[in-house]
């Protein structure tokens, strides 16, 4: 288990490379000059525009660029926004932030998603079954941004349980319904995954004989049906963590989150490299540690999986 | 079970080893009851008639008399037509220049004008009606190219482990890295993408950033299948490793990918209308759902039916897929057949 | 969903003396009422996009955070009428040498004296080119600009700019212009103490000014914390206790906030609540125009569209189809003022009679007609596209661009579509190196308070924000004529018949005039929007 763990640290330095380079391209390849942009379409003094583009290093051709990025990463140099801000702080402070509120939402997408999974499973097409794919329905066609505007308007406005923004310090509370808003959809996938897998389970001869052995329903449905059926879920879920992360741009602006999502998008909206390719690289190593849990959870509930 | 202990020693994931102590507990609950029942007897229906076609048939078979099955393609069908010749079914030309006008900007529905107008003043039953094809094409098309590509790098990943497993599994996690929207934006700006732009290149978008999804869920669905005892069966009876991938694991590997892929449809559609949003999605003149729901954001207050139409469509294109995709599976799921 | 604010797009307005009476809104009355002084006022904001230094803040963002901790020679009021701040006198005899007096006694917020060196110092420190300011292009009138600011340059003062002593300073032109001194509220030439220039990107993270307020609180992305600066003496007193501004990712989620009072201000109403806002919030909205326009620019150098009788014929069509004020009732719920000429009705000279204006009212069949006649110049053929272009980040850019093209289409009978750009930055690049492919939406908002402003930097040759490429000599001669006339409303007269040129060639194609839709809560009185669609925060108290 350690080998193969440190193994998949190992990996980690070529995944880094391949995602930055790749972004560090992409960035670099998209139309439009970032400098000229910061003008807002006002005149830009030729010495100053030359005088920015030579700061941010925009002038070098893009292996020049990109050495000089790995260069500076050695001394965890992530480079400056264009607002002049050390990329490093704007990490340090969006991260934490939707780390929050990506470990929120997946909780509630994956307690709720089981919960009503195996119910609809277990009674499969009765009322219950079609009541959730309805909901999953509703969930999967009407678009972020009305549901999350309708639940900020009545849990926010019109209830006033909840103030309709999240303040600075956007404590675990207060992120409780845009996590909610942000879960909803991958809680439909969670939902009909475990639904699916416990109806292919729920004849399995184990069963049988589990109930044939006396064990009661409760027991049998928790321990020998969920159990056999949760591997596409933790799948998914492992899958779905990066991109809770980084792409929480809707669900950020609805609430005012000051989270990694907007930070993206904002960074692209700018071609501003270094916050893109920064961004990136943090996503890739969380999900090449989501995917070792992943990997690590297959053998725990299914005992033929094992690691060398 | 002979094969088991010495069972593909050279792949990263052996399967465990007789071992004394609690774990043997799990051993007895996989190992007792498959020996007699259907997975056998589907390896043995294989090995009878020698056509790898058999399983399908069967499938198709119990399919065709399934009323879900029977719904959700008169459905699909039926959505079908409406893409391809939306002329059937409104007289009036959403693309015409005479279309849209602003003096009818959020007037209720009236004689000719069943769903009222949007704030442009465009008709919105024509425009929903004609939207069809774009998004369909995107749902359909970006699910096909992301099962098939990341079904296909995922089941060998999954199925071959080692270093292939690691090769494929570490490429994907480079392109998820950039979530789907926020890559799609990206890379549909690059003057390749930005000069052609059509359904195509969001489809390929779509892909591109999609497929390390459904290569994650096939890889974990065919891990767990490469261990059945039916497949360990198979290969005993002399089937070769690839043709024991694509005869037994594989389609036991399927409900997951299914299920992900149908909501994937929904989803995918839904994505067209926030890159659209976002101005790198379909060219202007191309109508879609999307397009018409993310102009809906605006006037949610004022004219909520301008979201509820085109979402409505949506809703029941993805619940008939979903119909099917559950239709599908049931059948291809012996076990469920018997037992339902 | 609302992604990016406008921004980017959204530049700071600078300074406009001007006649704001008629137009003001219901608003006026309610300054200068009682109210309480102890309240700490939460306002919306974007994140600053720069350190806060005078001569790089560009955006609205850290514009009116700037405007609020600094102080320069003149200030403006409501009706956008200079005031003077530390100006004494501000005197020339030829509008191209002045000599400026400062009020003595005055002091940054650590104590030390502005001086005449401080606005000297400052406006170098801007305009040299090895500090890569981005208003530094403010400073370019000044004598011996072009040397400091050039590629590599390593001069840091301007020959132009001389301290007399510690409260005068003389400041000279590369050439006469007559408005000069109404740039001089602008953000790029407020004073600096000595501490900035020591580390300036220290110093633009914890800004020491002069201004009604000081910044003691700037957590980045979450809000930024004025308290009121008691040393301060000047006619832009605070009558609260201080300035929250909380940044919002969208206007949106700050117009929740507001309806539940989590928000006191709201600078700026979202296009998703426009038909509602007022029955939402009642007496506590306002609808105040500012100096400001919107435009459609056809470049010069598509086909069927140079700067020849083809050309003035299309354009001349297409202006004439626009339907401008059905747009402004329907999408924008009247939110906006048909424009009448290329500038904005609050400037000193404005005139909505300007010969050859009427090309701007619409005529569905004088357009056609318009139209036939080019093509009998030059046929265009039913396959032809003609495209508006605009950038998705803007809000409420796609709502208008498409309503513009739907009534070309449905007008003209042509095949007009509105061509979505990703980002302002993708839109600027491809105008900016003209290589557009079809017309695309422009906007100016006032740097300072003359017609020229809206003229000289947008359509001159060559000229800075010149997008079309439009050239013409008989328009140039006339800008030329305008600035050197000493007297204002003589300058103003040439500056529209310089107008009626721009009317035949139709360089850009106004549509409206700007005006901002704002809002408060009911914790706050005193709400009253200035000239350039900022509230006038230091006026506002508790209730």
């Amino acid at each position: 288990m350690l080998s193969f763990t440190l193994k998949r640290i190992v990996q980690l330095i070529p995944v880094f490379i391949g995602a930055t380079l790749l972004v560090y391209f992409l960035v670099f390849a998209t139309p439009g000059n970032p400098i000229a942009a910061l003008s807002g379409g006002k005149p830009m003094s030729p010495a100053t525009e030359a005088a920015l583009t030579a700061q941010y290093n925009l002038d070098k051709p893009f292996w020049v660029q990109y050495g000089l990025y790995l260069k500076n990463l050695v001394t965890l140099d992530l480079g400056t926004s264009f607002s002049g801000q050390e990329v490093r702080d704007l990490l340090a402070r969006a991260f934490p932030v939707t780390a929050r509120l990506a470990i929120l939402a997946l909780l509630i997408e994956s307690v709720f998603g089981i919960i009503f999974g195996v119910i609809a499973g277990m009674r499969k097409g009765k009322l219950f079954d079609s009541t959730v794919l309805i909901a999953s329905l509703l969930v999967i066609a009407v678009p972020t941004f009305v549901l999350g505007f309708l639940l900020q308007y009545v849990v926010g406005v019109k209830l006033e349980w909840a103030k309709p923004t999240v303040s600075g310090s956007a404590t675990w509370g207060e992120l409780i319904l845009p996590a909610l808003v942000l879960g909803l959809v991958s809680l439909a996938y969670v939902l009909r995954l475990t639904r699916t897998s416990i109806i292919e389970n729920k004849t399995a001869d184990y069963v049988r004989t589990a109930t044939a052995k006396g064990l009661s329903r409760n027991r049998v449905v928790t321990v020998h049906i969920l159990r056999n059926s949760l591997i596409p879920v933790v799948t998914y879920l492992g899958a779905d963590l990066g991109a809770l992360m980084g792409g929480a741009i809707v669900t950020e602006g609805i609430f005012n989150v000051p989270g990694v999502g907007h930070l993206l998008y904002q960074a692209i909206q700018k071609g501003e490299t270094p916050t893109v390719v920064a961004v990136v690289g943090v996503l890739v190593i969380v999900f090449v540690i989501a995917n070792l849990i992943v990997d690590m959870l297959y053998a725990l509930l299914d005992p033929r999986i094992r690691y060398a | 079970m002979p094969e088991n202990q010495n069972f593909n020693p050279e792949d990263g994931l052996p399967i465990r080893n007789t071992r004394a102590g609690k774990v043997s507990k799990y051993k007895i609950e996989h190992y007792v009851a498959p020996l007699e029942e259907t997975p056998l007897q589907a390896v043995d229906s294989v090995k009878e008639t020698g056509k790898p076609l058999s399983m399908w048939a069967e499938a198709w078979r119990s399919l065709r008399k399934q009323p879900l099955f029977i719904i959700s393609t008169l459905l699909i069908i039926a959505v079908m037509v409406v893409a391809a010749f939306p002329q059937l079914f409104t007289s009036i030309d959403p693309t015409g220049n005479q279309a849209c006008l602003l003096e009818n900007s959020n007037e209720p529905a009236r004689q000719g004008h069943i769903m009222g107008f949007n704030l442009q003043g465009c008709d919105i039953y024509a425009r929903t009606i004609y939207g069809t094809r774009a998004s369909l094409l995107v749902g359909v098309f970006t699910t096909l190219i992301v099962v098939l590509l990341g079904g296909a790098i995922g089941a060998l990943a999954g199925y071959y482990g080692g270093w292939i497993d690691t090769i494929l599994a570490r490429l994907g996690d480079i392109f998820f890295a950039l979530p789907l929207i926020l890559g799609a934006i990206i890379v549909m700006q690059l003057p390749a993408f930005r000069e052609n732009r059509s359904v195509w290149t969001v489809i390929i978008t779509l892909a591109i950033f999609g497929w390390p999804q459904l290569a994650r869920i096939t890889r974990g669905a065919v891990i767990e299948a490469r261990n059945a005892d039916f497949v360990k069966a198979s290969r005993a009876l002399g089937l070769s490793k690839f043709s024991a991938l694509v005869k037994h694991v594989i389609p036991n590997s399927l409900a997951p990918i299914i299920v992900v892929a149908t909501v994937n449809l929904g989803v995918y559609i839904v994505a067209e209308a926030t890159l659209s949003f976002l101005g790198v999605g379909l060219p202007p003149d191309v109508m879609s759902w999307g397009n018409d729901i993310s102009s809906a954001r605006t006037q949610l207050r004022n004219n909520p039916t301008m979201l509820m139409w085109p979402a409505l469509f949506l809703s029941v294109t993805v619940l008939s897929f979903i119909m099917l995709g559950d239709a599908v599976r049931d059948a291809l799921d012996p076990k469920a057949r018997k037992g339902a | 969903m609302r992604y990016s604010h406008a921004s980017k797009a959204v530049v700071l307005s600078a300074a406009l003396a001007l006649t704001l009476s008629a137009c003001g809104g219901g608003s006026n009355e309610t300054a200068g009422g009682e109210g309480d002084g102890s309240y700490v006022v939460t306002a919306n904001t974007t994140e600053p996009q720069n350190g806060l230094l005078p001569a790089n803040t560009n955006e609205v963002g850290g514009g009116r955070v700037m405007d609020l901790i600094f102080t320069g020679l003149v200030s403006y009021d409501a009706k956008g009428a200079p005031v003077n701040e530390l100006a004494e006198s501000i005197e020339t005899e030829d509008s191209q040498n002045y000599t400026i007096k400062l009020k003595a006694g005055h002091t940054f917020s650590d104590g030390s004296p502005v001086t005449a060196a401080s606005f000297v110092d400052a406006w170098n420190f801007g305009a040299a080119a090895k500090n890569a300011q981005l208003n530094s292009y403010f400073f370019e009138s000044i004598k011996g600009f072009d040397e400091v600011n050039k590629e590599g340059s390593k001069k840091e003062e301007m020959e132009g700019l001389k301290v007399v002593d510690d409260t005068t300073f003389t400041v000279e032109l590369s050439q006469p212009e007559s408005d000069f001194p109404l740039r001089l509220g602008y953000t790029a030439f407020m004073p600096l103490p000595e501490a900035a220039f020591e580390d300036p990107k220290a110093f633009g993270e914890k800004p020491i000014g002069n201004g009604p307020y000081t910044l003691t609180e700037w957590n980045h992305d979450v809000n930024l914390k004025l308290d009121v600066n008691e040393s301060y003496d000047g006619p832009r007193k605070a009558a609260n206790a201080g300035i929250d501004f909380k940044v919002y990712q969208s206007t949106d989620s700050a117009y929740s906030d507001l309806q539940s009072n989590n928000l006191d201000v709201l600078d700026q109403i979202p296009p998703s609540q426009l038909a509602s806002y007022e029955s939402d919030l009642g007496d506590r909205s306002v609808n105040s125009p500012y100096a400001g326009n919107a435009t459609i620019t056809i470049p010069g150098y598509l086909d069927h569209f140079k700067q020849d009788e083809e050309g003035n014929l299309r354009r001349a069509a297409i202006s004439r189809a626009i339907d401008r004020q059905l747009i402004i009732d329907k999408v924008y719920q009247g939110g906006k003022v048909k424009a009448d000429d290329f500038t904005a009705p609050v400037l000193e000279g404005y005139s909505a009679d300007v010969p050859g204006s009427e090309v701007l009212d619409f005529d569905g069949a004088e357009a056609k007609k318009l139209w036939e006649q080019a093509d009998e110049i030059s046929k265009w053929e039913s396959g032809d596209e003609f495209s508006v272009g605009y950038n998705v980040d803007g809000a409420g850019n796609k709502e208008y661009v498409e309503a513009v093209v739907n009534q070309l289409k449905s007008n003209l009978g042509i095949n007009a579509v509105a061509q979505p750009f990703s980002s302002f930055k993708e839109l600027r690049e491809k105008v900016t190196s003209y290589k557009m492919t079809g017309a695309f939406r422009t906007g100016w908002q006032a740097d300072y308070p003359s017609l020229y402003n809206f003229l000289g930097p947008l359509f001159g040759t060559g000229a800075g924000s010149n997008d079309g490429k439009y050239s013409s000599k008989e328009f140039d001669d006339k800008l030329a004529e305008g600035l050197s006339a000493t007297d204002p409303a003589e300058g103003a007269k040439i500056f529209n018949e310089a107008q009626e040129i721009l009317f035949k060639d139709l360089p850009a194609i106004p549509l409206w005039y700007q005006a901002v839709q704002g809002g408060w809560s009911e914790n706050v009185d005193n709400v009253e929007f200035g000239w350039n669609g900022v509230p006038m925060y230091q006026q506002i108290t508790g209730k």
